[in-house]
């Protein structure tokens, strides 16, 4: 092997009590895909930042073709060639594709932009790297996959020779992912070097030359993806032997809601067409769809804050009234996971205890004044019985981890034993340790009898809970399959909009 | 340099912003003052002994952060519910009028036992009112309640000035335009003789209080928190949205509308079109001061109003345009913005 295109070399950064990079080093050849895994915490995205010059590390060197960059320049490490798509896309979704690439490029002192010459290059970086884009469409007419592209076709128009993928994945659907890794192996065959962060193992098995694995800030272990397996790399980024829990047989109890045709409208545009279900006692009912297919319209008329627009929706034997409110499914016993646990799960900047209340408020009032006892009090037992850590109930919910919050999320829900209960994407974004937790809470309450809905677009999670499977597509829903019909193939048709007898409405 | 978020807000940080954001405006209009060529020391001192160095100067100074005190907190609880309301001037002239023309036209000389209280909701009712409409056009429309509480302050203004131009116009002032005056038994009592200040200010202390007792310790404090840190979460756990933020601008119009009832109960007897020396708009200033607290606020308050009214005595004695405490006061908002920015973030390198 020639000198290495990057070479990182015992960096280490702390924040404040927390070291969270401790010497790290590793190095990048020409044409090289590695990829970095490890739990969230585990210190990867920190290391991309100081590669990119966002953080300044207390100690270590980047060096880049054997040139050593000055720390803490974003500016330098651009000019060096490193590239980098971030997790949450930073391009205006008000501008064209060829102004959000050429978009900081641009001398300042010219009075026109160079329009055709930009976008003659941006065609050729384009087909080169097979990477197709429209430069005129607006960037927010994008799908998700596309706006990613175009994130790495900026990175590539300003000349990036190492390209930093910062979870490419976490936003993209099986089959764009798919596209995704066979477009970076066309590129890494061009020369280019490609570091992404992931902690899904199944594409880094497929996709990476070499897998570093990171936990607690350090560098543990360095595989090669044929002289190892899948349970070895979650050993060695949990440190400790995880199972996700499985379903085990369970004959499910009566009918406790049925959606009957129920199609839901807001500003002019069929969010639920038509869809019907039925959810039983005791059972996992899996929503299997890519996101973005009227998932989050299903998920807010459970929730109490979509209205049905028609059809009927009836909750233990009695149709839901059109003013069902978010207080009446409470009051109902409708457990609800919301899929954005940041923006609806929890109030960031409220104390834990504050938000374990917040959903059941009038039960914590004495004549108008909050019980705060009460509420400490059942923050603990949430913290306790569902193993909550990094907080005391006095802290600020934002302190929390992912996987920490969505298990404050699950305590406030389960804690009152709900007779239904609604997870959407519960795992989204999750750590290994985290979503086998989550996946042992939501099977806990089904052997409890608890019913749950469970919507996601993660198909080993529908397949490993669900009792029966519908896939949801263009707003409308499958009929129902038992899992144990379920395969890969069969799933991934229906959530395409083709199921048999309704290929006919397929999107 | 990078700005980097902090884990923790120091506390000990979150006390001292505002005297630290006082320090450096203080600081740096001390610079303005040293152009104009005098003693900024000596300047300052000379505002402290203007606002404090007499009784007649003190009590005049606690006069003065009464209104203060009220827009203040007007501001503070709509602004921690995320309700940006800029039309305490306004809603303070509306409760003025109202309290003039009821007690000059409707109530006479009913007993003040009855009347008082009477005005003062009165006062605060025409504030509420006042705040409430802004409220269903954003409700409704989704129309920014920035832009039409600010514009709104104009329509108050201007309707002050019609009627005290015509139906409210006190005959016996020569001409000129000012409403007819509240009468003996709506007026407040005095607090201290041979001065002006008044039961108001008792009023508004109280009222802070009463603030801050609501927002830390009732159900609808912790709705109208949530329901400004994050309305999305506040409306999935069932927060009522609407109805608190009705809640909220009732509370927050009521206390602006107070401010001018009392002013006019308690100072000026009649309404004019310069009765508040923008009192509405420092309130703003106020309650970012005091980072929102109700008992911030009467601190924060007491500061303003020393400025105001210290400044017109070294002002005299040294040359210094009064306009400086504007410039002070200003000033303070801009470097508290700093303060809290750093509260919430530290710089890295």
């Amino acid at each position: 092997m020639t000198t290495p295109v990057l070479e990182i070399s015992g960096v280490s950064k702390r924040f404040g009590a927390l070291l969270a990079n401790d010497g790290i080093s590793l190095t990048l050849s020409r044409g090289e895909i590695i990829a970095l895994l490890g739990e969230n915490g585990a210190g990867k995205t920190t290391l991309m930042n100081i590669l990119f010059g966002h953080y300044t590390p207390d100690s270590g060197t980047v060096m880049v073709d054997g040139k050593e960059l000055p720390p803490g320049s974003p500016l330098a490490a651009i000019r060096a060639g490193v590239g980098m798509v971030h997790q949450h896309f930073s391009l205006a979704p008000n501008l064209t594709v060829l102004e959000n690439v050429t978009t900081g490029t641009e001398p300042l002192w010219r009075l026109r932009a160079q329009r055709s010459k930009a976008r003659i290059r941006l065609m050729e970086i384009s087909r080169r790297f097979g990477l197709k884009v429209n430069p005129e469409a607006r960037l927010g007419d994008l799908s998700v996959g596309e706006q990613q592209r175009v994130e790495i076709l900026k990175a590539l128009y300003n000349d990036a020779r190492i390209l930093v993928l910062d979870e490419p994945t976490a936003v993209l659907t099986q089959v764009e992912s798919e596209q995704l890794f066979a477009t970076l192996k066309e590129m890494a065959a061009l020369g280019l070097s490609i570091i992404f962060i992931s902690h899904k193992l199944d594409e880094l098995m497929s996709a990476a030359d070499r897998i570093i694995v990171l936990r607690g800030g350090r560098h543990v272990a360095e595989r090669r993806p044929a002289e190892t397996s899948k349970a070895e790399l979650a050993e060695l980024m949990v440190g400790r032997t995880v199972k996700r829990p499985v379903r085990e047989p369970h004959t499910p109890g009566s009918v406790v809601l049925e959606a009957n045709s129920v199609t839901v409208t807001t500003g002019g545009v069929d969010r639920l067409k038509s869809i019907d279900f039925s959810l039983h006692e005791g059972e996992v009912l899996g929503i299997i769809g890519v996101s973005g297919n009227g998932q989050s319209t299903l998920a807010g008329l459970l929730s109490g804050t979509v209205p049905i627009s028609s059809g009927s929706l009836i909750l233990y034997g009695h149709p839901v009234d059109s003013g069902f409110s978010v207080s009446d499914a409470v009051n109902a016993g409708i457990g609800r996971i919301p899929e954005d646990r940041n923006k609806e799960g929890v109030i960031g900047e409220m104390a834990i205890w504050e938000n374990a209340i917040l959903e059941r408020l009038s039960s914590f009032s004495r004549r108008g004044l909050v019980d705060r006892r009460a509420g400490m009090a059942l923050a603990v037992r949430i913290i306790e019985q569902f193993d909550v850590r990094g907080g005391t109930p006095g802290t600020r919910t934002r302190l929390l981890s992912g996987g920490n919050m969505q298990k404050l999320i699950l305590g406030r829900n389960l804690v009152n034993r709900p007779r239904i209960l609604l997870a959407a994407q519960p795992s989204r974004g999750l750590d290994e340790g985290a979503v086998a937790a989550v996946h042992e809470r939501i099977l806990e309450a089904r052997r409890a009898g608890t019913a749950v809905l469970l919507i996601s677009e993660d198909l080993d999670e529908v397949m490993a809970l669900a009792d029966r499977i519908q896939a949801i597509a263009g707003g409308r829903l499958s009929p129902p399959i038992p899992a144990e019909e379920a395969d890969t193939r069969k799933i991934g048709l229906m959530m395409a909009g083709s199921w048999s007898g309704e290929a006919e409405h397929a999107v | 340099m990078r700005f980097e978020r902090r884990e923790h807000r120091p506390l000990a940080l979150v006390i001292t912003a505002p005297l630290i954001a006082i320090g450096a405006a203080l600081a740096i209009s001390g610079l303005l003052i040293a152009i104009a060529g005098a003693p900024v020391l000596e300047a300052y001192w000379l505002i402290l002994k203007g606002a404090y160095g007499s009784r007649l100067s003190a009590t005049e100074t606690l006069t003065r952060a009464t209104p203060l005190m009220l827009t203040g907190l007007a501001a503070a609880v709509a602004f921690r519910a995320r309700l940006w309301n800029i039309g305490a001037e306004g809603q303070l002239y509306v409760g003025a009028i109202t309290v003039a023309a009821a007690s000059s036209l409707l109530f006479g000389s009913l007993h003040a036992a009855i009347q008082i209280p009477l005005l003062l909701v009165l006062g605060a009712t025409a504030g509420m009112v006042f705040l409430l409409v802004p409220l269903w056009l954003r409700l409704r429309f989704a129309v920014d309640e920035v832009v039409t509480t600010l514009l709104m302050n104009f329509i108050a203004v201007l309707l002050v000035s019609m009627l005290i131009d015509t139906v409210l116009k006190d005959p016996t002032a020569f001409g000129w335009p000012q409403s007819q005056a509240v009468t003996n038994e709506g007026t407040l009592p005095k607090l201290l003789s041979r001065s002006r200040l008044h039961a108001g200010l008792l009023i508004a202390i109280v009222l802070a209080f009463v603030v801050h007792f609501i927002q830390s310790r009732t159900i609808f404090g912790l709705q109208s928190r949530a329901a400004g840190l994050n309305p999305v979460a506040a409306g999935f756990a069932g927060v009522p949205l609407g109805r608190t933020l009705v809640i909220v601008a009732a509370i927050s119009g009521g206390l602006a509308g107070l401010a001018g009832a009392i002013e006019v109960m308690g100072v000026k007897g009649y309404v004019t079109t310069d009765l508040s020396p923008g009192y509405g708009y420092s309130g703003i200033v106020i309650a970012m001061l005091a980072n929102l607290h109700p008992l911030g606020v009467i601190l924060a308050s007491l500061f303003i109003a020393t400025m105001f009214v210290g400044v017109d005595g070294m002002s005299r004695v040294l040359g210094v345009p009064s306009y400086i405490a504007d410039v002070t006061v200003a000033l303070s908002l801009l470097t508290m913005l700093v303060a809290l920015f750093f509260t919430q973030y530290r710089i890295r390198r």
